[in-house]
C-alpha cells in the first residue's frame, strides 16, 4: 500500500505588511491615542508576535465619538447616491486586495487561508456589494421619508469572523447614513486595522468610520458613552446582557446576535452521505467558532450507529495544522483563553459521562489547537449539550419521532440557528414551522447571502443582519 | 455466496434491500466534490501522484480502424511508458476489442502489463445474451486477463433490474478468475440515484471492478460519479468485507484531473485504495500529459509532444 500525504502548500505571507504597533484610526487618519497602553497580538497557530495595538481609554472613545459626530453632519448631507459610490468603492477594493486581507486574517485568527480566501473575503466583498446597492434606494422601499439613520452607531465585534463581522455592521450602517465608531476583537484587530488603509485609500470622508482598539473595558466605554446613538453587538450572550442592562433607560438604539447552540437535526430518510457532509461543516466549520454553528447533531435513533460510524471516518480525514497551508481544514483556536474554556466544558461531558470520540492527528507543538471532537451517549441535561462551546466539539443527541426532535432541538435558551436533513419536502417544512430559531437550513448548512436576514430568536439576541430587514436596524421612524 | 475468486455476489432478495437506499443530495455531493478540487498538491506529493496514475492507467485503444501494428505500439508504450526515464513503471494494463487481444498478449510477453478486453458487445451491448456470453469466452480463450463489460442500460432504463443483475452474474461466471470489470456508462444513466443503483447492482453481481463509462458518449466519467460510485463501494464492503476496484474512463486527459480523482479516492476511501489492484485509470491521452508533468517536476522544463514516443 502507498502512503500517500500531501506535501505542504504554504500561502506565502509577502504580501502582507504588518506595523510594529497600531494606533487608532479616527477622523480619518491613524491617531495617537492618549492610552499608553498596548498589548500584543499573536498569531495563535505559532504563538509568534504579529504587533502591539492600544486599549484606547475613555479620552480615546470619546475622541473616536466626536470625530463620528463630525463625521455624521457630512455623511447625513452626502447625497445617497454618493454614499453608494463610496460602498461599490470599497466593495471593489476588497476584491483587490482580497489575498492580503485573507493571509492576515488567517495568521491573525488562526482560521484555514482555504476558508479566509474562499469563504470571508468573497463574503465580505458580496456585503459591501450588496448595500451599496441598498444606499440610494431606501425611501423607494418603504415609500416615505419616514426613516431615519440614528447618527453615531458604535459598533463591538467578535474575534470568530473578525473582518466578516466587520462588513455586516459598516456595510448597512454606512448604506443607510449612520457613522461609527467600531472596536474588533482585542486578538484580531489586524484586518479591521488594514480595512482603514481602505477607507483612507477609497477616500471615505474623514469621521464617517473611526476604528478604535480595545478589550472588554474598551467596549463598554463605548456602550456608555453619552453621545452615543444606537449599540450593534455580536459575541456572548453574556456581555449582550450587560450591554442590554446598560443601556437601560436610555434612547440608545440596540441589536444584539449572541451566542447559539443549533440543533442540526438528522431523519433517517436523509441522503446519509451527504448529511454527514454537512454535519461536519456544521461543527467543523472555523474550528467550531461560529454563533450558528451545528453544535448539537439529534440523530434519529434508527440510523444512530450507522451514522456515527460514518462520521467518525469522515472526521479522521479533517486536516488540522498551519491555518496557512492550503490543504488545512482545521485550523487553531482563537486564544489560550478560548481553548481552556472548550477543554474545561469537554472534561464536564466526559465527567458526566459521555462517550468522547477524538481524532488521530498530530497537534502542533506550539499554538492553540483542539483535535475535532465528537460526543455521544450524551443525555439533554449535560453541560455540553446546553451550552455554547465554540469549538470544534460536536454533542450528539437522539431522538424516536419529529415531535420529539422539535422538543429536543427547541429545549435551549438559544435559538439562532438550525439544520434539517430529510429527503421529504412535506417534512421539512413541517420542521422549519415548529423551530424556535432565526436561520434554518435544510440539506444544507453555514450557508449565507448578504440578501438573507440572519439574527436570533430567545437570548440568542435580537435584530436582523442582512437583507432589507438589516436595513432597518439601522434607521428609527422619525415622527 | 463465496465463488472461487473470492468475490462475493449477493442473492437477488439480498440485492434488492441494498437498492432501497439510494438518497443522494445532488448539490451536497457537488459541493463535497468541489471542495476536494481545491487540494493543493504540489511536490513531492505531485510526482508520487504522477508516477501513481502511470501504474493504474489501463492504456486504451478501441476504434474500428485498429490493427495488429496500432496495437503492437500500444503495447511497446504500456510496457516502456518513456524509453528516456526509465524510472517510470510499466502501466497496469492495456485495454482492447476482443479480436485484437492475442496480439497484445504476444507482444507483451513477460511483463506486468495485463490485457483487458472489452466484451458483451462494447460499448452498446443491444445484442442477446447468447451473444454476450460467445464474445466474452471469445476474449477469455484469446488470453485475456480482464474482461470488460457493459450493464445492460436498456434493461436498466426499462426497470428490469433483475435482468441487469442476471446478466452480469452468467458474465461472471464465464470469467471465472478473470477479472471482471463492469462498465455502467455513466452518461446514459445521467442521475446519481441511477449510478448508485447500478453500482450497487454491479457489484451484488460479483463485479471485480466498476467503471464509469466506455469513453464512447460525449459525457464521460466525472468525479461526481466516481464519487457514488465510491460510497457504493463502502457501502458493499461494509455489508461483504470485499473490496471492489474503481476504474473512470472517458474524458480525463490531463494529469491535473486525474490528480483531483485521486484525492477523491484518498479522502474518501483510504490510502488502500490507491493501487492499480483497485484503482484505474482508462486513458489514451491522459498517459502523455502525465509523462509531460513528471519530465517538468524533474528537470523543471516542458519538453514538446515529440520527445515522447507513440503509443
Amino acid at each position: 500500500m502507498v502512503n500517500w500525504e500531501y506535501s505542504e502548500s504554504i500561502e506565502s505571507q509577502d504580501i502582507v505588511s504588518i506595523k510594529d504597533k497600531y494606533q487608532n484610526f479616527v477622523n480619518g487618519k491613524f491617531q495617537q491615542p492618549n492610552s499608553k497602553k498596548y498589548i500584543d497580538t499573536i498569531s495563535p497557530s505559532s504563538e509568534e508576535f504579529l504587533s502591539k495595538i492600544v486599549i484606547s481609554n475613555e479620552k480615546d472613545v470619546d475622541t473616536a465619538v466626536q470625530s463620528a459626530q463630525m463625521g455624521f453632519e457630512k455623511w447625513e448631507n452626502t447625497t445617497p447616491h454618493e454614499r453608494s459610490k463610496y460602498l461599490f468603492k470599497l466593495a471593489r477594493l476588497i476584491q483587490e486586495r482580497s489575498r492580503e486581507f485573507a493571509v492576515l486574517e488567517s495568521l491573525d485568527g488562526g482560521k484555514p487561508i482555504k476558508e479566509s480566501r474562499d469563504f470571508d473575503l468573497p463574503q465580505v466583498a458580496a456585503n459591501f456589494f450588496y448595500f451599496a446597492g441598498w444606499a440610494d434606494k431606501i425611501d423607494l422601499s418603504w415609500g416615505a421619508k419616514s426613516l431615519k439613520p440614528y447618527g453615531v452607531v458604535g459598533q463591538i465585534i467578535p474575534w470568530n469572523f473578525p473582518l466578516l463581522m466587520l462588513a455586516w455592521k459598516v456595510a448597512p450602517a454606512l448604506a443607510t447614513g449612520n457613522t461609527v465608531v467600531l472596536k474588533p476583537a482585542e486578538t484580531t484587530s489586524l484586518t479591521a486595522l488594514l480595512f482603514a488603509d481602505l477607507c483612507e485609500q477609497a477616500g471615505i470622508p474623514d469621521g464617517v468610520v473611526n476604528i478604535i482598539t480595545g478589550d472588554g473595558t474598551t467596549g463598554s466605554l463605548i456602550v456608555n458613552h453619552k453621545d452615543i446613538n444606537k449599540i450593534a453587538f455580536t459575541g456572548s450572550t453574556q456581555v449582550g446582557k450587560l450591554i442590554q442592562k446598560s443601556l437601560a433607560g436610555r434612547d440608545v438604539g440596540l441589536t444584539l446576535e449572541l451566542g447559539g447552540k443549533a440543533a442540526n437535526i438528522v431523519y433517517e430518510d436523509a441522503a446519509i452521505d451527504q448529511a454527514v457532509e454537512g454535519v461536519v461543516n456544521g461543527i467543523f466549520f472555523n474550528q467550531g467558532h461560529v454563533c450558528c454553528a451545528g453544535s448539537r447533531l439529534l440523530l434519529q435513533e434508527s440510523i444512530h450507529d450507522e451514522f456515527i460510524t460514518k462520521l467518525e471516518k469522515r472526521m479522521q480525514t479533517l486536516r488540522v495544522g498551519n491555518p496557512l497551508d492550503k490543504n488545512t481544514d482545521i485550523g487553531a483556536v482563537n486564544s489560550k483563553e478560548q481553548l481552556n474554556k472548550i477543554q474545561e466544558l469537554v472534561n464536564e461531558g466526559v465527567s458526566d459521562g459521555g462517550k468522547i470520540f477524538q481524532t488521530e492527528c498530530e497537534l502542533p507543538g506550539n499554538g492553540f489547537w483542539f483535535k475535532p471532537t465528537l460526543f455521544t451517549d450524551v443525555q439533554p441535561s449535560y453541560s455540553i449539550a446546553r451550552e455554547e462551546i465554540f469549538g470544534p466539539v460536536l454533542t450528539t443527541l437522539t431522538f424516536r419521532t419529529p415531535q420529539e426532535a422539535i422538543e429536543i432541538a427547541n429545549n435551549t435558551e438559544y435559538g439562532l440557528s438550525a439544520g434539517i436533513w430529510t429527503e421529504k419536502g412535506s417534512k421539512i417544512l413541517w420542521t422549519a414551522d415548529r423551530l424556535e430559531a432565526g436561520v434554518v437550513w435544510a440539506n444544507t448548512f453555514n450557508k449565507f447571502d448578504p440578501a438573507s436576514p440572519f439574527g436570533g430568536y430567545k437570548e440568542s439576541g435580537f435584530g436582523r443582519e442582512g437583507g432589507r430587514h438589516g436595513l432597518l436596524s439601522y434607521l428609527k421612524a422619525e415622527s | 455466496m463465496n465463488n472461487k475468486t473470492g468475490v462475493v455476489s449477493f442473492n437477488w432478495e439480498k440485492t434488492l434491500e441494498l437498492l432501497k437506499d439510494s438518497r443522494i443530495d445532488s448539490v451536497g455531493l457537488n459541493e463535497r466534490v468541489d471542495s476536494l478540487a481545491n487540494r493543493s498538491i504540489k511536490k513531492e506529493s505531485k510526482l508520487e501522484a504522477l508516477n501513481m496514475i502511470v501504474s493504474m492507467c489501463d492504456l486504451t485503444t478501441l476504434e474500428g480502424e485498429d490493427t495488429e501494428g496500432k496495437v503492437s505500439q500500444m503495447v511497446a508504450k504500456a510496457i516502456i511508458p518513456n524509453p528516456n526515464d526509465l524510472d517510470i513503471e510499466s502501466v497496469a494494463a492495456v485495454c482492447v476489442y476482443p479480436s485484437l487481444v492475442s496480439v497484445a498478449k504476444e507482444k507483451i510477453g513477460n511483463s506486468s502489463v495485463k490485457v483487458a478486453a472489452v466484451s458483451s458487445y462494447f460499448p452498446s451491448g443491444q445484442v442477446p445474451m447468447e451473444s454476450k456470453l460467445l464474445d466474452t469466452k471469445y476474449a477469455i480463450d484469446s488470453g485475456a486477463d480482464e474482461i470488460d463489460i457493459v450493464i445492460n442500460r436498456k434493461a436498466f432504463l426499462e426497470g428490469d433490474y433483475r435482468k441487469v443483475y442476471d446478466e452480469i452474474l452468467a458474465l461472471k461466471e464465464v470469467c471465472g478468475d478473470v477479472h471482471l470489470k463492469t462498465i455502467l456508462e455513466v452518461g446514459d444513466l445521467r442521475t446519481y440515484e441511477n449510478i448508485r443503483k447500478a453500482s450497487l447492482i454491479s457489484l451484488a453481481a460479483g463485479s471485480d471492478f466498476i467503471k464509469t463509462s466506455t469513453g464512447k458518449l460525449s459525457v464521460g466519467s466525472s468525479r461526481q460519479a466516481c464519487y457514488v460510485m465510491a460510497k457504493a463501494v463502502l457501502d458493499f464492503k461494509s455489508l461483504s468485507g470485499v473490496s471492489v476496484g474503481i476504474k473512470v474512463a472517458g474524458g480525463i486527459r490531463d494529469a491535473k484531473d486525474a490528480i483531483r480523482y485521486l484525492v477523491l479516492i484518498k479522502e474518501e476511501m483510504g490510502n488502500e485504495w490507491l493501487t492499480p489492484d483497485l484503482f484505474r485509470f482508462g486513458a489514451s491521452s491522459l498517459l502523455d500529459d502525465v509523462l509531460k508533468q513528471i519530465k517538468k517536476l524533474k528537470t523543471g522544463a516542458y519538453q514538446a509532444s515529440y520527445y515522447f514516443p507513440r503509443g
